[in-house]
């Protein structure tokens, strides 16, 4: 294959599952901002450095609904969400809510860092790596951002710039207490409860 | 989409040939000149120039688009266009086959979603007479 064959042909395979993954978001937005709980499912652990060089692991966030969020700086509509998720952590700090960044640049906190000073970021930044994004589906369109529950459950993905109401309604269905009468169960298989 | 013609001169010679690039509707790429600082620009280097020397792009007039997620226009280039490219063959150079290769990165994004930026090679075939 010729070089700009092969360029054009990496850009249409780019664009083609941009549009995939665009479409199956939106759809996904659009019919609720949330999953029914028996359709979420685990949400792969990691183990990631954040800017203070502490660690950082998904499950250490287990009991908190999550906003995830993949991201980079060279992406325009990563930054047109993260002064949102700045806000909804602000409004949501105290009722067991955390947004988590996932930096997804090349060049690490050499790009991210002052990022995070010039936007005056309130909220937990990680650097992702192939192996983060391969165990959350490729993350090839930024920014891709999941809503995790409290039992550490993916309960909505956004591929794309989403809407702001479509953040702050899930996170408001995720942060709402059980149903009377019913407890919520850690992830993981459940055996049927004799009564 | 053709393929850039093969670059062919004698030695000392100035030379010149265009890469076609092809955008899908929908989607763009920022161009060698982005209008902001963290857009990463489209860019054409030289890892391999074998008998030739030189190599300067020539990148055709970009276009400002609106994209829901920028305030102000950017600075894109979308649908078909060539890079322009300068080679002149080395004095020393001796007949026959070759090839240059660029590499050209890129980061594309569409109204909604952006995508890791990518480097491909591009090879350049020339012929010294």
């Amino acid at each position: 294959m010729s070089a700009p064959r092969y360029f054009a042909a990496a850009l249409a395979i780019t664009a083609l599952l941009a549009f995939f993954l665009h479409d199956r978001s939106s759809g996904s937005a659009k019919a609720a901002s949330v999953k029914p709980d028996g359709d979420r499912r685990e949400a792969p652990n990691f183990t990631l450095k954040d800017a203070d060089g502490r660690t950082v692991h998904l499950s250490d966030y287990r009991g908190k609904v999550v906003l995830l969020d993949f991201w980079a700086t060279w992406c325009g509509p990563c930054r047109i969400e993260i002064p949102w998720f700045m806000e909804i952590e602000r409004q949501n700090k105290d009722k067991g809510f955390e947004v988590l960044g996932v930096a997804m640049d090349d060049e690490g906190w050499e790009s991210v860092k002052p990022f995070l000073t010039e936007m005056k970021m309130n909220y937990r930044v990680v650097i992702g790596n192939d192996e983060t994004a391969r165990e959350y589906g490729g993350v090839d369109a930024l920014p891709t951002t999941f809503l995790i529950d409290r039992e550490g459950r993916i309960a909505a993905i956004h591929i794309g710039l989403a809407d702001r109401r479509d953040f702050e309604d899930g996170v408001q269905q995720l942060l709402q207490p059980p149903a009377a009468g019913r407890t919520a169960l850690p992830a993981g298989p459940v055996a049927a409860v004799s009564r | 989409m053709g393929q850039p013609q093969t670059v062919a001169g004698k030695r000392n010679q100035t030379v010149h040939t265009k890469i076609p690039i092809s955008i899908l509707a929908g989607y763009h790429v920022n161009s060698n000149t982005p209008s902001d600082d963290y857009l990463i620009p489209l860019s054409l280097t030289w890892s391999a120039l074998g008998s030739l020397e030189g190599g300067q792009v020539t990148y055709p007039k970009p276009t400002l688009e609106k994209y829901e997620f920028a305030e102000k226009p950017l600075s894109v280039y979308t649908g078909n266009f060539d890079l322009g490219v300068s080679f002149k063959i080395s004095a020393t150079a001796a007949a026959g086959p070759g090839v240059a290769v660029g590499k050209l990165r890129y980061q594309a994004c569409n109204n909604k979603s952006c995508f890791q930026p990518k480097t491909v090679d591009v090879p350049v075939p020339y012929q010294v007479q």
